[in-house]
């Protein structure tokens, strides 16, 4: 029954609420421009603090006569003459009574005042009218994202920047702050800041004009900088020059726009860094102008933006990163941002930071790895939701579980930045309680980041021989890194085959089971791969794999690679591609039985890709690598005659017995040592087989540059030769 | 192997010596010691400054004045480690109960005991190491070449120190040729513990700033109004207290009439008239001074101080000279306290340019005298003595140390933490009777005009009247010690009033503060108190003693070793 009764009520509530809306509009085409400025007036108390108003206005198309009454008061002057006399705004947005303390006058009655508009009385109705429109379109954008939408789609960009051209401030500073906050929306598209050459110049222009314009200029470009090439634009029209005084305004949110703006700025940019590190400030470096901004009584949120600012800079190489500042400040700022007694936001973006700053530097991690017991504090940011949020208060149960992904992937990377060179942080780090099993759960998070970030942690503890002994293999880390495998996106596996290489090492007790696992197929898969760093990681993991393995494993390895894709990676334009490949042969061709099989079935494949590797233009270790080939086919029983028989193959060895290079000269020397061998006990015709070569060889002159080589500097090839002529004489 | 604590700072790091300039020096590190000790006053627990002599063992040896510790034991076993401590405990050793440390050889931190759990990483030759024990969250940290080691306090490695025991700082050595430099805040420390300061500074003041004050609406507001109103009612600025209550819509308590009469009384008493203030008072009171001997005898004393000073009606009228710069008092009292009060400082100058007047600050000794004949705002250079004076904990003086005698008179009207006596305050100017306003401004030409101040204003008549009138006094005093017994500050209040007379110029003598204009100030509020009291009215307004009692209970907080009161001082919420 009340259902019944209620509804009726609700239509007519609701027709009445879209009448006075529609006569909002009306109002704006009547044709006495000064009703229309009423009419505006009007708009604007009706639409603050009122999202359904504002949708509402949207719809009855507010917004074109609003762009149209903006841009006509701009091209014409027909209300200019009209005198408005003294129209008082009194825009009381909240009066707020302050008693403080036991001051001898008691209480101090303090109604704030804010005026949009200043308290200027204009006379000029144009003026008027423009300001007024500008502050209802941007009453309209402080709604809903929907209502940012709409606006952008009646092109209020372009309209609110020309507006900027206009002399008067109180006018320019309506329009700066709807276009703060139309861009600061993430439905905006922030590359409309910079279709037109001619606006970024104009709004450097505009930062000396007041406090307001620094404020919301600093802010657009804050958000409106998310590409090397958006930093850029803004660098070369002078941004730092123009925003660096703001750090010492006397208004605090300038000075945190500013510093959010050079952060913004400053990262990963190393013109922007270079040039910040030597701009001053009032006599002071900027660099000491941030450290200040990281003292402890001061709002956090400054101290952190301070702190990115300064890894930024430090990370770009205009900062030592042993620099007092980076040591002694930044780094123990960014440890305490860590702290449980910062919000969980500001968690995030701590540890975040962190990671990236001591990232390259070994010296920091180690720093920050006994500050403030950072490995222990950091175990905090796996416990959210926590078991008591859940059951006394939803919203902030609602709160934890938004973090506590965020929170997790953060804590990953800093373990991961933590332990990525030294082997006692590492212990640490698996030795925190329940570590592994976290990286283990992370590692099939349905989060893409956290699993990124778990990967990422476990590869840099897969670095420690001892963890890949001990806790790697306890906890079996291998299966959900297999599974992470099959279906990720490459930036996961990257990481991920990255780390399976590591898991993959001679010594790796998971070894095995990842054999039996069916890895083969999945990284021959890799090496298939458009990127570079997958190719890399396939062939490399197959190249461990295949170091010192039995017939079976590198049988499988040639098999499932095939030698198609396997000569194909030798000419891979990727150094490190055929580096890894030339390993991958070279382990392959190891143990005179393997050697003698495997060249019996590609030996003629293997010989070509040789040769043309060595005259070929490539490095100094990717020939080395191919000699050390060259050389363990010299050690196989039939294997040895594929060289033998090849006399191109054989000038090109004698060639780089003579290279300048000593690394070249051992390999080289190395497969001559081989060929020349001489076995002791071995069978009647393979001391025959050794008798011609040693002839052959000695005919070609091998003996000769044998024989300059042991009066080598270098003393191993000095000793190597030595020892080849020693086999001839036996 | 070291187990060491201090108050908020820190301990070990070589220490650098410069002896020219000592005594600079000396002060400077009291300073030092002040900033990071905030509520610890010396004079009653002296902080650890070196180590001691005394308590340590035989093996170890000190030198750099008491800063550096060897070793000169064998340090074989453990048996052979040997310890020292500091001078002095930290106001509010680690193998033993209620002793912390932190070992070098395995990084450990031992709390109470002999059994000490993983804490952080071992440190060695070079390394500087520093304990901060924190008394606020009771917590004790310590840190390796400027890097904290701080923990969670959820983290089971927290070290939670127990304030009661005194906590000394100690170090101990076992290694032969062992040396560990320590520095307890002569120098800076490595670490930045200003920082750290700062962080608990704000949380504090934050907590503060957070308190409820009371849930229900416009409570807190009409409290703060009362207190206001009767603030101004207690000192009687009539017009002012009227405005307030008019447009506060409260009530006074006591009528205009009375007042105005306390307000003409104390006029006269901040003005120098003595004589006349006691007459006033004894014709609209009758009974109060006959009642209160003790009263009327610190009132004739302070009229023949008037008297020596030229400025008391009846050597006045005797002399035909202009009385002196003392008499250009503003009568307008400073808010709560004591001259220490920095803002007072400060206040004096607008004051003077207001009205043309200037008070007692200016021409207490600390302060030339210049000042005072030439109103002007406040400048930097102004205003450093009493930045500097504001730090000075728990001392209760604005003079300089030298002036020790002004300590004395301070510590008498101190009540309640807080001296209660007349001051020139906020509504200085606003509430000011034209023809004082006036009198003033003559005053202060004439004095300006003339630099040398006579005896009782230079007349002969005058000193003669001084002279019967002290006679009169000591037969008055001999006559309350018969009736009342022995009084030992009507004693010596008398004999210091007497030895102005022994100098030939009293002013710049050794007791000549009590012509100072600013000595009328207790009397004054003394007298206004014991009116009061006739009245049945507090003798002291509730904002006094409102700020009085937080005053003291931070006191009491400091003796008690809660750690939060040293970032807390009134004085930070007197603007």
């Amino acid at each position: 029954m009340a259902c019944l009764l209620e509804a009726p009520l609700r239509i007519s509530v609701l027709s009445e609420v879209t009448a006075t809306s529609r006569h909002y509009v009306d109002r704006l085409f009547h044709p006495d421009p000064q009703k229309v400025l009423q009419g505006v007036i009007d708009m604007k108390n009706a639409v603050i603090g009122n999202n359904k108003q504002k949708a509402n206005l949207i719809v009855l198309g507010a917004v074109p006569r609003l762009l149209y009454l903006l841009q006509q008061g701009l091209s014409s002057s027909e209300l200019k003459t009209e005198v408005l006399g003294s129209e008082l705004r009194t825009e009381v947005l909240g009066s707020e009574l302050r008693t403080e303390g036991v001051v001898v006058l008691g209480s101090e009655l303090r109604t704030e005042c804010v005026v949009l508009l200043g308290s200027e009385l204009r006379t000029e109705g144009a003026v008027v009218l423009r300001t007024e429109c500008v502050v209802v379109l941007g009453s309209l954008a402080m709604g809903t994202e929907n209502n940012i939408k709409s606006l952008v789609d009646c092109h209020i960009i372009p309209a609110l920047l020309q507006g900027l051209v206009c002399p008067d401030l109180i006018f320019i500073e309506a329009c700066l702050r709807c276009l703060r906050t139309v861009f600061i929306s993430p439905v905006t598209p922030v590359q409309l800041l910079y279709t037109d050459p001619t606006v970024i110049p104009h709004l450097m222009s505009l930062l000396s004009r007041s406090p307001r314009t620094q404020d919301y200029i600093t802010q657009i470009f804050s958000h409106c900088c998310k590409t090397p090439e958006h930093q850029t634009v803004l660098f070369n029209h002078g941004a730092i020059q123009n925003i660096a005084p703001m750090l010492i305004s006397l208004s605090y949110k300038v000075r945190m726009q500013a510093l959010k703006c050079f952060s913004v700025l400053a990262y990963e940019n190393t013109q922007v860094s270079m040039t910040l590190v030597n701009v001053l400030v009032d006599g002071d470096l900027l660099s000491q102008v941030f450290v200040r901004m990281l003292q402890r009584d001061l709002p956090i949120e400054m101290q952190l933006t301070a702190a990115k600012c300064l890894t930024y800079m430090c990370r770009a190489g205009a900062i030592r990163t042993d620099d007092r500042c980076i040591v002694l400040k930044t780094l123990p700022c960014l440890v305490r941002m860590c702290s449980k007694e910062r919000l969980l936001e500001e968690r995030v973006e701590g540890a975040e930071t962190l990671a990236y700053l001591m990232e390259p530097d070994v010296e920091l991690q180690r720093i920050a790895s006994v500050t403030d017991h950072l490995v222990a504090m950091l175990a905090d940011y796996f416990k959210y939701p926590s078991s008591v949020s859940a059951i006394t208060d939803i919203k902030r149960l609602d709160h934890d579980l938004k973090h506590a992904h965020e929170l997790r992937q953060a804590a990953f990377k800093l373990y991961a930045s933590l332990g990525s060179n030294d082997e006692d942080i590492r212990k640490k780090i698996t030795e925190t309680e329940n570590m592994m099993d976290r990286i283990v759960s992370g590692l099939s998070e349905s989060s893409i980041k956290v699993r990124l970030a778990a990967v990422r942690c476990l590869h840099s503890l897969s670095r420690s021989v001892q963890q890949l002994r001990t806790s790697f293999h306890d906890h079996a880390v291998w299966k959900p890194l297999m599974k992470l495998l099959q279906n990720a996106p490459d930036e996961v596996l990257v990481m991920a085959s990255s780390t399976l290489c590591n898991l993959l090492l001679e010594f790796s007790p998971s070894k095995e089971p990842i054999l039996e696992s069916g890895v083969v197929e999945l990284l021959c898969s890799l090496t298939q791969s458009d990127s570079p760093a997958l190719r890399v990681n396939g062939i490399w993991a197959l190249m461990n794999m295949a170091f010192q393995a039995d017939q079976k494993v590198k049988g499988e390895i040639v098999r499932a690679l095939g030698t198609e894709q396997l000569f194909r990676l030798l000419s891979d334009p990727d150094t490190n591609v055929l580096m890894k490949t030339l390993g991958l042969l070279r382990n392959l061709l190891s143990t005179r039985p393997h050697i003698d099989q495997i060249m019996s079935s590609h030996g003629k494949q293997i010989m070509q890709a040789v040769t043309l590797i060595l005259e070929g233009e490539h490095s100094i270790e990717v020939k080395e690598q191919t000699l050390c080939i060259l050389a363990n086919i010299a050690d196989g029983n039939t294997a040895k005659e594929l060289i033998m028989t090849n006399d191109d193959i054989l000038q090109k060895i004698k060639y780089y017995m003579g290279h300048s290079n000593a690394k070249l000269q051992l390999a080289a020397t190395f497969c001559i040592s081989n060929l020349i061998w001489n076995e002791e006990g071995s069978e009647a015709d393979a001391m025959t087989g050794c008798q011609e070569r040693q002839d052959k060889l000695r005919e070609l002159g091998f003996v000769d540059i044998l024989h300059k080589l042991t009066q080598a500097l270098d003393p191993n090839l000095c000793e190597r030769a030595k020892t080849a002529m020693q086999h001839y004489l036996a | 192997m070291s187990g060491q604590s201090s108050g908020c700072g820190f301990l070990m790091s070589v220490v650098v010596h410069g002896d020219s300039a000592l005594n600079e020096q000396e002060n400077e590190l009291n300073q030092q010691l002040r900033r990071l000790y905030p509520a610890v006053n010396e004079l009653e627990t002296p902080l650890p400054r070196s180590w001691s002599p005394k308590d340590k063992f035989s093996y170890i040896g000190l030198s750099q004045n008491n800063l550096r510790v060897h070793y000169k034991g064998h340090g074989k076993t453990p048996k052979d480690a040997a310890s020292v401590r500091a001078t002095h405990p930290i106001p509010a050793a680690c193998w033993d109960k209620h002793s912390y440390g932190y070992h070098g050889d395995d990084g450990h931190s031992f709390c109470s005991s002999g059994t000490g759990q993983p804490y952080g990483p071992t440190f060695t030759t070079g390394d500087v190491i520093g304990c901060c024990v924190n008394l606020i969250n009771n917590t004790c940290f310590y840190t390796k070449n400027g890097h904290s080691l701080v923990c969670d306090l959820t983290n089971h490695l927290s070290i939670f120190v127990c304030p009661q025991p005194n906590l000394y700082p100690t170090v101990g050595l076992q290694t032969p040729g062992e040396v560990v430099d320590a520095n307890f805040g002569q120098h800076p420390f490595v670490f930045d513990i200003e920082d750290y300061m700062r962080e608990w500074r704000t949380k504090i003041q934050a907590q503060i700033d957070r308190f409820p004050i009371g849930d229900r609406e416009g409570e807190w507001q009409s409290m703060i109004q009362k207190m206001v109103a009767s603030y101004l009612v207690h000192h009687s600025y009539c017009a002012t207290a009227e405005a307030f209550a008019k447009s506060t819509d409260q009530a006074v308590h006591e009528e205009l009439a009375s007042i105005k009469n306390r307000q003409k009384i104390q006029k006269l008493v901040l003005s120098g008239r003595m004589g006349e203030a006691i007459e006033t008072t004894q014709q609209l009171y009758p009974s109060l001074l006959e009642s209160n001997p003790n009263l009327l005898f610190m009132l004739k004393v302070r009229q023949f101080i008037e008297m020596v000073n030229g400025t008391d009606s009846e050597v006045r009228c005797l002399g035909g000279r202009s009385p002196k710069s003392q008499d250009s008092y503003t009568g307008s009292p400073r808010p709560f306290s004591s001259p220490r009060h920095k803002a007072s400082g400060s206040q004096a100058y607008l004051t003077g340019f207001d009205g043309g007047c200037c008070n007692g600050v200016m021409s207490s000794k600390a302060h030339p005298s210049p000042h005072s004949h030439k109103p002007c705002p406040p400048g930097p250079a102004l205003l450093a003595p009493a930045a500097e004076l504001s730090s000075l904990n728990g001392s209760h003086s604005l003079q300089q140390p030298n002036a020790s005698t002004d300590v004395d008179m301070e510590v008498d009207h101190f009540t309640n933490g807080v001296t209660e006596s007349s001051s020139n305050g906020f509504f200085n100017g606003t509430s000011k009777h034209g023809a004082q306003t006036e009198d003033c401004d003559t005053d202060m030409e004439v004095e300006s005009a003339q630099s040398k101040r006579q005896l009782c204003g230079g007349s002969q008549a005058a000193i003669e009247r001084m002279i019967h009138f002290g006679r009169e006094l000591q037969s008055m005093s001999e006559h309350l010690r018969r009736e009342c017994g022995k009084n030992s500050v009507n004693k010596k209040m008398l004999k210091d009033a007497f030895s102005l007379l022994a100098y030939s110029d009293p002013w710049t003598s050794p007791v000549g503060y009590q012509l100072d204009s600013i000595q009328r100030e207790p009397v004054c509020s003394t007298l206004n108190s014991a009116i009061l009291e006739t009245h049945n009215l507090p003798k002291q307004p509730p904002l006094a003693q409102a700020v009085g009692q937080a005053a003291q209970c931070l006191s009491i907080m400091a003796h008690s070793g809660s750690g939060s009161c040293a970032f807390a001082a009134v004085d930070d919420y007197l603007h």
